[in-house]
């Protein structure tokens, strides 16, 4: 698009009485139906675009953007993998896009089986005794997980558990639910291996601890080795163990959480499940619960009786609702999709390959970009940066620079335990070509670093703007024409 | 097949690495627990696939809808799904690298500008899950604000949002009140004034409650203010192409949810979860918002901004847990509105206004009678001869979603402008048969 209408706002594009859609005329005007008070007295601003020009202005824009259709995302935790493109098809039918959530069951059928035969896939490769689709996201899935735990204690002389114990390596978003759900957070140090130190744990963990929540494999990319153990030290204060199941793509097809001892999980359907990401949402983070937590789940749950799907459940003990209607549908229909094109003895390469893509990139870049703990990793591996007090060169700048190269950045500075944190997750998807290309770009940043590392610290220098001041958008804030 | 690794790539990698094979990667995992048996059905093809979940769809049975209840039908032009679909926008994460994300950037800065003009507030986020959890983060935001540990809620709030409302706060210490309604179907408030209290945080009003009638938001909003609390609106976004805006009526936070504009049915996920509110509570809102900055040469860029309420760099002391919202449903519903603009907006409200006035006109001169003529926008209460679910299940037999069952005798009836005059004789016909 020409360059002087390309950056401008929809509205800066504006022109009264311009329109894309016209609707039937009614035979009168709303002051026949309403009465003066409730009616709106100023039209709103508006963008007036015509059809084209929206198709225009949408189109500049999605042209703005890095994509996973066009770019390498190594972003570590978020499992950027290929959404196929069957999916989006199926998942956009009629049949279930039409479906009303209050419509007579026996008209949504096909939605109900679908949702429930989902639940159930999940039980088997969770080893959990039910699922709930409900939740919208994965931080929407820890809350659910979380108040489901609290519900549990509640009916089990459980009132006086006022806390929840999470790793320094947690996502935020753990000590944020658990603060959301009434409890004290308790943080924990992790050990010199990356992994839960259990001394701390153990000196944490009293007839006071409500839930421990564990993110397994950890942000570091390693997998909690002895989880087993862990869970009985949970266990034996009468508490529950929450698997952050973010990072399940490492485990999937490898291993059952419910075999740990996990009481209590979520899945992001947007991440292990090959559901696109859509710029921020809408996920889609189904919780699964063992047999004695199952009862607490939120209601309602899809079910099924003499061969008829039905959302009426009959639970007494459930009292919670985590949304006005049951589960971002449109995101679930994606994740069946993508379950039912594995069996048992190809479901087990994804989360192979996912883990030896991340620890050939860990190799491949040893020496220049050395892994934080230096071992053998699971789906995602931690760099760092030579020296910043050396070189002036930041992660962040690291991140701006492999844009200019056609790759966006890794998660950086996560988890906060490592400094200057590069979390590079490749996914299985991607092929070893792709691979080999970014760490040749990373390559070609460590020597900039040496070199030219001017020409990093103003990166980036080919997109459609320049390095953002972030902190100048804070100050005085512009939300909205 | 989605694993492009050849075996001989593996063995280089594994070469590289200096494992001999894949499963020496994975001994930190403890043996007895991996491979476990999977019962799991046979993998289908892409085409095997295809056929099955059409199948699934079909099993769906299209009626001619004239539900609501939280959920509206409503016409998408043919551009929002065209544009939205586009794997630039679809594939793309969360835009945290924002050089390389201005167009997702760009189009919530779009959104959130249109959400403010929509309801006449000043600062909306980046979405929320939908609007009942949208409304509860702003009852939650209004108990940070004013120290104040009690929500009153009307009656007529939709019972699934009080429900999540409850879930979120039963075990924070903050009370959940209901203020009763008149035999009109709307609030009473004098009543409301008079249960508003010095503990009082806010008053959660729906306008058009869940009933479709329309409240006396200016009314409501002077008791509420006069006692100190705060007033959060939640509304239907297609009736604010007419309807007085919870800005005209000085609300504090105001809500809704978003589906209307552009988003499918979908069995009522995903929503779309808007959230505005006064400048003054900005940095109590949860979420994403997008902001403008300035780049190294000064030019215009968009970033995510005001951090420093969010969950990955607070964490436990955030304003939310929340992090992915549903960024593509407010793709399409800013998409929705550009092509609207104003004029269309209020086409496409003033046509609900009259579908349902139509309808409630058709059937009110049966035996069945909408129950008040209070003031309402696209959907009103119909009382039956009959219980309510006999009239559904009657309709379902030619083909119609009669409505929303309230149990007993009424039922709960919505005409958007999808619904064409035939539509609404063939409904009082239908009903003419029992």
């Amino acid at each position: 698009m020409n360059e002087i209408l390309q950056h401008k706002l929809s509205i800066e594009k504006s022109a009264p009485g311009r329109r894309g859609v016209r609707f039937e005329k009614t035979q009168k005007p709303a002051s026949a139906y309403l009465p003066q008070n409730q009616l709106r007295k100023t039209a709103p601003n508006l963008p007036q675009l015509s059809e084209f020009d929206t198709v225009r202005h949408f189109t500049a824009l999605s042209q703005q953007n890095y994509c996973l259709d066009a770019e390498f995302y190594p972003l570590g935790s978020c499992t950027m993998k290929y959404n196929p493109k069957a999916y989006d098809v199926l998942s956009a039918l009629p049949g279930f896009t039409g479906a009303h959530p209050f419509a007579p069951q026996s008209a949504v059928q096909g939605t109900l089986k679908l949702a429930y035969e989902l639940q159930e896939l999940l039980k088997k490769i969770t080893g959990l005794s039910a699922f709930t689709l409900q939740p919208a996201a994965g931080a929407h899935g820890e809350l659910t997980g979380i108040l489901t735990a609290r519900a549990y204690h509640d009916a089990h002389n459980g009132q006086n558990r006022t806390e929840v114990i999470v790793p320094d390596t947690a996502h935020g978003t753990n000590p944020a639910t658990a603060n959301m759900a009434g409890y004290h957070v308790v943080n924990i140090q992790s050990a010199p291996n990356g992994c839960v130190d259990k001394a701390a744990l153990k000196a944490a963990l009293s007839e006071k601890t409500a839930v421990v929540m564990l993110t397994v494999p950890n942000t570091v990319g390693l997998f909690e080795t002895d989880i087993e153990e862990i869970a009985e030290m949970v266990h034996a204060v009468g508490a529950l163990l929450y698997m952050d199941g973010a990072n399940f793509n490492a485990l999937i097809g490898l291993a059952k959480p419910a075999d740990f001892g996990v009481d209590i999980m979520h899945l992001n359907l947007h991440k292990t499940f090959a559901a696109p990401h859509g710029g921020g949402g809408p996920g889609s983070g189904p919780v699964g619960a063992a047999k004695h937590v199952a009862p607490y789940l939120p209601h309602p749950i899809v079910s099924c009786e003499n061969g008829q799907y039905t959302l009426a459940d009959h639970r007494p003990e459930s009292k919670n609702r985590m949304k006005a209607f049951y589960g971002n549908m449109a995101v679930v229909i994606r994740g069946y999709c993508y379950l039912r094109q594995f069996d048992a003895t190809t479901l087990k390469e994804i989360a192979e390959n996912a883990i030896l893509n991340a620890n050939y990139v860990r190799a491949c870049l040893k020496g220049k970009f050395n892994a934080f703990f230096d071992r053998t990793c699971m789906h995602e591996c931690v760099l760092t940066p030579p020296d910043p007090h050396t070189t002036g060169v930041h992660t962040s700048d690291i991140a701006k620079r492999l844009l200019d190269y056609g790759f966006y950045a890794p998660t950086i500075y996560f988890p906060l335990i490592v400094p200057e944190a590069l979390m590079i997750e490749p996914t299985e998807t991607e092929n070893k070509d792709m691979l080999d290309a970014f760490v040749a770009a990373m390559e070609r940043i460590y020597d900039e670093i040496q070199t030219d590392p001017q020409v990093v610290k103003d990166a980036p220098h080919n997109q459609p703007v320049k390095r953002i001041d972030e902190v100048s958008a804070a100050r005085q804030p512009n939300l909205r024409w | 097949m989605f694993t492009p690794n050849t075996p001989e790539d593996q063995q280089a990698m594994l070469a590289k690495i200096g494992a001999k094979d894949i499963q020496e990667l994975l001994a930190q995992i403890p043996e007895k627990f991996l491979y476990p048996a999977l019962d799991l059905p046979k993998a289908l093809t892409e085409q095997e696939l295809t056929a099955h979940v059409h199948e699934l769809a079909a099993q769906n049975k299209p009626l001619k809808n004239f539900i609501g209840a939280g959920m509206y039908e409503h016409f998408i032009p043919a551009a929002v799904p065209a544009l939205s679909s586009r794997g630039e926008f679809l594939t793309a994460y969360t835009p945290y690298q924002a050089e390389a994300s201005q167009g997702t950037l760009q189009t919530i800065y779009e959104f959130q500008s249109c959400m403010c003009a929509l309801l006449e507030m000043d600062v909306a986020t980046a979405s929320h899950y939908d609007g009942a959890t949208a409304m509860t983060e702003a009852a939650l935001a209004a108990v940070r604000i004013t120290g104040r540990k009690q929500v009153v809620v009307s009656a007529l709030l939709h019972p699934h949002y009080k429900e999540v409302l409850k879930t979120y706060t039963r075990h924070m210490g903050i009370t959940v009140v209901e203020a009763p309604v008149t035999d009109k179907d709307v609030l009473d408030v004098a009543a409301l004034k008079a249960q508003l209290g010095a503990d009082t945080a806010c008053f959660i009003l729906q306008t058009p409650n869940f009933h479709g009638y329309l409240e006396d938001a200016q009314a409501v909003s002077s008791v509420v203010h006069s006692s100190g609390a705060l007033l959060v609106a939640v509304v239907n976004p297609i009736s604010l192409g007419v309807v007085q805006t919870p800005g005209a009526y000085d609300a504090d936070f105001a809500v809704c949810e978003g589906q209307p504009l552009g988003n499918p049915l979908s069995f009522g996920g995903p929503g779309l979860g808007v959230m505005t509110a006064k400048k003054a509570y900005v940095r109590q809102l949860p979420g994403r918002m997008v902001g403008i900055a300035k780049d190294k040469d000064g030019q215009r860029a968009f970033v995510l901004t005001l951090q420093a309420r969010e969950q990955h760099i607070r964490r436990e002391k955030a304003a939310s847990n929340i992090c992915s919202n549903e960024a593509l449903c407010a793709l399409n519903a800013v998409i929705y509105l550009t092509l609207l603009g104003p004029q269309g907006l209020k086409e496409v409200a003033e046509l609900n206004l009259e579908r349902a006035h139509q309808l409630a006109n058709l059937i009110n001169q049966k035996s069945f009678h909408v129950k008040t003529f209070s003031p309402f926008f696209n959907e009103f209460v119909v009382t039956c001869p009959v219980p309510a679910a006999q009239v559904i299940q009657k309709l379902e037999e030619k083909g119609i979603a009669a409505g929303y069952d309230l149990g007993g005798s009424e039922l709960l009836v919505c005409a958007t402008e999808m619904r064409t005059e035939a539509d609404l004789q063939a409904y009082a016909n239908a009903l003419g048969g029992i």
